[in-house]
């Protein structure tokens, strides 16, 4: 049986690092975000520090994955969901009703990288107006108040949906441990990457 | 037909602009998030808008980690310094005094806003002229139940109209997180300024640099563009 490599090391080292930070950033910002809750586990200031630090750090895995010269994968797939056909578009729009012969990510995926990658520079830059507020006018940091919560929050939600779709794909989500999907799993989910992959047959 | 399907197939970079639509997006937040959170807020009254992700909404701080709790039976004030008639108040002392009522927005330094945020309670000036403040006084500081914060105003800045004690927010007293029963409110500054856990006033010759003070904040946390005193403490800004 014919295995395809779908991610490689660096892909499946970056993703989990983000994963982790994602966790944190996520459990330590509840507590931040709705005050009642903190106290129960750490005071506040260590909440805090926690989510600031992680925060910082968060877009160095992605940054130093892409830029490195080992970043090769990670660049055709960027590539990938950088570039879309009217079909994909139109199946975005419709949810998925049309049917189409899927890339090596369906437009889903391609919209859930994109927003993460977005959204990871509003988080970082709205982070940081917050962190450093005194170098920024008062209606900015409002502003970055109010647009850092929003991102959380579609965060959250994307996060869950991405949980809950991994969940339920079970070759898909294997494929970010062991790196491979079977010929058969490609055919049906990236068909146009497994003729690519496999232009012999 | 077939150029139909060439199009389809054609591949544009559509995803790129996404990613700068969602930066363009993110900018536009933080450029005019103030305004629409003003807006929404107008329309649908704070209570509703708090439900709201990046609505009006208090975030709870505490230098400690905990909130002290003090029950109102328990609650005691002390006014001390340069006065004529140091005294311990209580809560019901204070709820027995002439009160005020203000509906005033909590800004806080670091970017939050609630609006219209109801108060009740005893202004700072009535409980100064109560003790009688020496000639010779240039400040009030103010001590907090968790003795970690501290705060002070100048002694013009202490008689304000709208600088209250206050033992009720949105008609009941003043939560625990919150930092009741009682704590200072000082609508013309940042939210820093107006003290939880109030326990005690003290007039004093020179003014205290206070805990958040001493940690890089203003001393006269006038909100940008307040008018208030004109040059509140030029020695100390």
């Amino acid at each position: 049986m014919v295995r395809l490599l779908r991610f490689d090391a660096v892909q499946r080292f970056v993703h989990w690092i983000n994963a982790l930070l994602f966790g944190v950033l996520i459990f330590t910002g509840i507590p931040l975000y709705f005050g009642s809750f903190f106290g129960v586990l750490f005071p506040r200031h260590v909440i805090q520090e926690i989510h600031l630090w992680s925060g910082i750090f968060l877009p160095l895995p992605i940054l130093v994955s892409l830029l490195g010269p080992w970043g090769h994968r990670m660049r055709q797939d960027l590539h990938r969901c950088s570039y879309w056909t009217r079909s994909e578009l139109r199946w975005l729009r419709t949810f998925g009703r049309e049917r189409i012969t899927f890339d090596k990510f369906n437009p889903g995926q391609k919209a859930n990288a994109l927003f993460v990658g977005a959204g990871i520079i509003i988080m970082w830059a709205t982070g940081y107006i917050l962190q450093w507020f005194r170098f920024f006018p008062v209606s900015w940091r409002e502003g970055a108040t109010v647009t850092h919560d929003f991102f959380a929050f579609a965060f959250f939600v994307i996060v869950a949906g991405h949980v809950i779709m991994a969940l339920s794909h079970r070759e898909a989500m294997v494929s970010m441990l062991n790196g491979q999907v079977s010929e058969e799993w490609a055919e049906k989910n990236a068909k146009e990457w497994a003729d690519e992959e496999l232009p012999a047959k | 037909m077939v150029d139909e399907s060439a199009v389809n197939g054609a591949k544009t970079p559509v995803g790129r602009r996404m990613f700068l639509g969602l930066l363009a997006l993110g900018a536009a937040g933080v450029a005019f998030g103030a305004s629409v959170q003003n807006f929404v807020g107008n329309k649908l009254g704070s209570g509703l808008a708090s439900l709201l992700p990046g609505g009006d909404h208090f975030r709870i701080y505490s230098i400690t980690g905990t909130y002290p709790s003090i029950s109102t039976a328990k609650y005691q004030l002390k006014v001390s310094g340069l006065v004529d008639q140091p005294m311990t108040l209580s809560y019901a002392d204070l709820q027995a005094l002439p009160s005020i009522e203000i509906v005033k927005a909590f800004q806080c330094v670091t970017g939050w806003r609630v609006p219209n945020v109801h108060w009740k309670g005893v202004t700072l000036s009535h409980i100064l002229e109560m003790a009688g403040v020496h000639g010779d006084a240039v400040a009030v500081s103010f001590e907090s139940y968790d003795g970690a914060d501290s705060e002070s105003l100048s002694i013009d800045q202490a008689h304000l109209a709208d600088v209250i004690v206050a033992y009720e927010m949105y008609g009941a007293t003043v939560s625990r997180e919150h930092g009741g029963p009682v704590r200072l409110v000082v609508p013309e500054m940042y939210g820093y300024k107006s003290l939880k856990w109030l326990s005690g006033i003290r007039v004093m010759d020179e003014q205290l640099v206070g805990y958040w003070e001493q940690n890089g904040y203003p001393v006269n946390g006038w909100l940008d563009g307040s008018t208030g005193l004109t040059n509140p403490s030029p020695n100390l800004s």
